[in-house]
């Protein structure tokens, strides 16, 4: 067997260096552009990096597909969710006539909706599946307010950069990107499949975010905070779904 | 180089697809399938998830966040590997030289006298030390241009995101969970690939293979 010859070696140190540095250029534009996600840290880093940023520039405003009223799924499938308490089924029995979605943070007027001023902002719809990190998936019909007409309602502020959602249940809640906030298949969602949204599915308000898999979807929805960073938010991390393991991003 | 880097991020892949496979061990055809629908087969193990029937009345510990990251970053390990391997490949035309069969050559009869000297297990003759036989060629070339492009695909034909860019990327799979099943149906090709791979260099003498593969030399009969 021979050595390795000499010029083999300074090409392969050549060829590092130049990779190492391209990989810190990388990362100072992904900084510079926000294309770093908020819970990037640690071995999973670039790849989860990577991929925010690859999708996010390859996606830019496209739609997520939407499907005709035949294919609308006849048995969709709820998943599971903790108990919801007294409290909600006491609004439940109501009819969530004192249901009320908050927005405040980085917002001119902070306000708080009830599902009716919710339904007098021009309310669309959408045939769009639902599709779970499991693997599993559906179609239904979701009918709700986009979420960047709630937004101009209340004035976002120049240097918004993400929206954080937060469910009735104490634990879960999520953020967005103002990129898929504004984004118009972005719903805060009342009704589904041409009636009022079952509890089981998120009702009575759900946010409906259907370029990202279910998880981002969250249930119950009751508050929204604009902000320009996620650090101080909780965790920190963008996500309750972080501290399982899950990332922020969940377009894949 | 672009082999063992591969052969690691494809582990990785393998085991946390595995684990992801376990949170819904149920495949189905067509755009959309959940517990409520029918599905076209189901892998007989215990879910991650309860609210799968599987029967089993067990239900397995959830390790899909990690493994939904590793499998993700792994999955641009292997596409990094893949596009120098094949730029390499093109450059120094290892394709056309060491994997196309032989121009002239006809591929069933050549296929059929090496599955022969398979079978009697007769030793490598002088050119297959260094070079790939024409059952190789095809298999490699396979795996290569068929195999690996079609689990890349079928994998970001499953991302919502993704889709909604190229919404033809799972449109022309037929659905979603058409992809999700035929990820797992190649994924199940690489691996028989894998284990036939594996045994063939264990028969042709581990230690003299692998070193040829890293060092990128076949050895000399008198070394062998």
């Amino acid at each position: 067997m021979s050595p390795i010859s000499r010029r083999k070696l300074i090409t392969s140190a050549a060829a590092a260096t130049a990779g190492l540095s391209g990989l810190a250029v990388a990362a100072r534009l992904a900084q510079r552009y926000g294309l770093i996600p908020p819970d990037a840290a640690g071995a999973f880093c670039p790849g989860e990096t990577l991929t925010y940023a690859a999708q996010r520039l390859l996606t830019a405003h496209a739609p997520a597909r939407q499907f005709p009223r035949s294919m609308i799924s006849k048995a969709p499938f709820a998943n599971e969710v903790a108990p919801l308490g007294d409290a909600f089924q006491h609004m439940q029995t109501g009819g969530f006539g004192d249901w009320r979605l908050t927005v405040d943070g980085m917002v001119a007027h902070p306000t708080s909706f009830s599902l009716a001023d919710l339904k007098s902002l021009p309310v669309q719809s959408q045939i769009t599946e639902v599709a779970c990190e499991e693997g599993w998936s559906y179609i239904a019909e979701w009918i709700g307010t986009p979420l960047h007409q709630v937004l101009h309602a209340v004035g976002i502020l120049p240097q918004a950069r993400y929206v954080a959602y937060f469910s009735f249940q104490p634990d879960w809640w999520d953020s967005i990107e103002m990129a898929d906030a504004l984004h118009p298949q972005t719903f805060l969602t009342l009704g589904m499949n041409d009636g009022d949204l079952p509890v089981g599915f998120g009702g009575p308000l759900r946010m409906r975010v259907p370029r990202q898999l279910g998880y981002k979807s969250v249930k119950y929805v009751t508050r929204i905070t604009v902000t320009d960073s996620m650090k101080h938010v909780r965790n920190g991390l963008g996500s309750a779904e972080p501290e399982f393991g899950y990332s922020w991003y969940a377009g894949i | 180089m672009t082999h063992w880097v591969t052969v690691l991020a494809f582990f990785a892949l393998l085991v946390s697809g595995a684990e992801i496979v376990i949170s819904h061990p149920r495949f189905y055809l067509g755009e959309v399938g959940n517990v409520n629908t029918k599905p076209l087969f189901t892998i007989p193990i215990a879910s991650s998830r309860a609210t799968v029937p599987t029967g089993y009345g067990y239900v397995m510990p959830d390790q899909n966040g990690w493994s939904r990251s590793l499998h993700f970053e792994a999955a641009w390990v292997v596409l990094f590997a893949g596009l120098v391997y094949v730029l390499w490949g093109v450059w120094r035309h290892h394709f056309r030289r060491n994997l196309l069969p032989e121009p002239g050559e006809r591929i069933w009869p050549a296929a059929c006298k090496v599955m022969a000297k398979y079978l009697h297990r007769a030793p490598p003759d002088e050119a297959e030390e260094h070079s790939y036989n024409v059952l190789q060629r095809i298999a490699y070339l396979k795996v290569i241009f068929i195999l690996f492009p079609l689990v890349i695909w079928t994998g970001l034909a499953m991302s919502p995101s993704f889709t909604s860019a190229v919404p033809e990327s799972v449109i022309l799979l037929g659905g979603r969970q058409t992809a999700r099943t035929l990820h797992l149906l190649v994924t199940v090709l690489l691996v028989l690939f894998l284990v036939v791979h594996v045994t063939m260099i264990v028969l042709g003498g581990f230690w003299k293979r692998t070193r040829a593969m890293i060092t990128g030399r076949a050895a000399r009969r008198e070394d062998a």
